[in-house]
């Protein structure tokens, strides 16, 4: 079978190109954001490209460098990403039932550099002290000038924060660690709390790709707000 | 006037063939498996197709309907589109023995190479008990009919023809047999080496055609891809084993 060949009479390509439209919007502005190494603060907020903020002397670039390839290791390594960007930027396969390039050389996850998905649940772990992190930071968008407030950024902090919990805490690997590696729920007193664990995760991660999507967007658009407030263009407004 | 659907049927054997088109005439409730019996009755009876059950639990009349892999009998025609043909042909995965008819077994040879299940030693009162939560998640595998439309629409089968790779359905056996609460066969290695997993990339079409609607990859080959990288590719984990011994 040749690329594209298939007797399907839907619109099998119209998925994997939106998702090539929707990721490479994403990397286009979030390579920008980082590149560009100010506007990431105003007020108290800090852009989430840009925290935990790490600033040293000896570092001449972009603090967001610093911080930004664990997030981009989590969702590369992620199992949905893998299913999307394997589908849509490597056309193996674009599509289900339909033609791959042709006499290619096939190897899966077994060869580099693809063997490095399975360093998914390291990133994992630090995906995990991020968002500690960034809940740390939604905390800190509550006050202004030592003054408790709410503000849009406020709200577009929290949502973010919100939808990124989501989508961290419903990953397949946690779902393994957390209980999925188990045989054996009932055994021991332990593995009732891993069961309870392992049934909360799994119950997130039904929504995975769901998750995947908003947050990729809200984080995005957290970045946005904090950028354009910073940068003068808009005004935040104050709620409370 | 009764309503007609064209058909474009595949028609060859081994050596080669080509698509035929039969008009059919539509009536309520009618699958696809339907329009090929019609066929068979008034127009041709050569035509050869695998069936059974006819209710969607045997997994005989798996077949690709407009390019997709699904069963002939729960294909309903009212919700093809009527305005070009529709195309039925066999399963490309497998090799063609006549018309929509394939050779499956394959898929019966993998399937001996997975060790059996092998339980711990019974109670003293000569019994085995376990609890529901333990034996969930495997009852969800339990459901697969053996249709093989998974195997078909597997891309590492379809185009890349690896055929030590176990595939989608003899995943699930394994997931269900590691899984097991009174299993004590270790097949981890089985998988990442002679049947090569990793493989896999988990693009999903597996989950997407299932009849039976098992999350193939969420629950079975992912927490098995998992499993994997906890024994092979996790030094934390292995230290952690080491030293709680477990």
């Amino acid at each position: 079978m040749s690329l594209g060949e298939t007797q399907r009479k839907d619109l099998w390509w119209l998925q994997p190109l939106l998702v090539v439209l929707g990721f490479g919007s994403f990397v286009v502005y979030s390579t920008w954001a980082a590149f560009e190494g100010n506007n990431y603060q105003w007020g108290p907020y800090l852009s989430p490209f840009y925290s935990p903020l790490f600033l040293f002397d000896w570092w001449h670039w972009s603090p967001a460098f610093l911080i930004l390839w664990a997030p981009l290791g989590f969702r590369a390594t992620c199992y949905y990403y893998r299913k999307a960007y394997y589908r849509s930027f490597f056309l193996d396969p674009p599509a289900c039932a339909v033609g791959e390039i042709a006499e290619h050389r096939y190897s899966g996850e077994t060869k580099f550099p693809f063997i490095l998905q399975n360093l998914h649940r390291f990133f994992m772990y630090v995906a995990v002290a991020i968002i500690l992190v960034l809940w740390y930071d939604v905390y800190e968008a509550f006050w202004f000038d030592e003054k408790f407030g709410i503000g849009v950024g406020t709200l577009v902090l929290f949502l973010n924060t919100f939808f990124l919990s989501l989508y961290t805490f419903s990953c397949h690997s946690l779902r393994h660690i957390v209980g999925g590696g188990l045989d054996c729920f009932s055994s021991c007193a332990l593995a009732h709390l891993r069961h309870k664990a392992w049934s909360g995760v799994s119950l997130l991660n039904e929504r995975h790709m769901l998750w995947a999507w908003i947050s990729l967007f809200t984080v995005g658009l957290a970045d946005l707000y904090v950028r354009l407030c910073a940068m003068g263009v808009i005004n935040d407004i104050r709620l409370i | 006037m009764q309503k007609k659907a064209q058909l474009k049927v595949f028609r060859g054997d081994s050596k080669g063939g080509a698509f035929k088109e039969y008009e059919v005439p539509l009536h309520e409730g009618m699958v696809v498996l339907d329009a090929i019996h019609h066929i068979q009755a008034k127009e041709d009876t050569t035509l050869s197709v695998r069936w059974n059950c006819k209710a969607g639990k045997c997994g005989s009349c798996g077949g690709e309907v407009n390019g997709k892999p699904k069963l002939m009998c729960m294909t309903r025609m009212d919700q093809l589109p009527l305005d070009k043909p529709i195309t039925v042909e066999p399963m490309k995965a497998f090799p063609i023995i006549k018309d929509l008819v394939c050779d499956v077994s394959w898929n019966y040879e993998i399937n001996k190479q997975i060790p059996k299940f092998k339980p711990k030693e019974a109670l003293p009162d000569g019994t085995w008990r376990m609890q529901q939560k333990d034996i969930d998640r495997v009852q969800e595998f339990r459901k697969c009919i053996e249709c093989f439309l998974c195997q078909d629409v597997c891309h590492v089968i379809r185009n890349h023809k690896k055929n030590n790779f176990l595939g989608p359905r003899f995943l699930v056996r394994v997931a269900s047999l590691e899984m097991h609460p009174l299993d004590t066969e270790d097949r981890l290695p089985l998988l990442k080496e002679k049947f090569e997993m990793g493989l896999c990339n988990i693009t999903k079409c597996c989950t997407e055609v299932c009849p039976e609607h098992i999350t193939i990859t969420d629950n079975a080959i992912i927490p098995l891809k998992e499993r994997v990288v906890t024994r092979y590719y996790d030094p934390v984990a292995k230290f952690w084993q080491k030293v709680f011994k477990r």
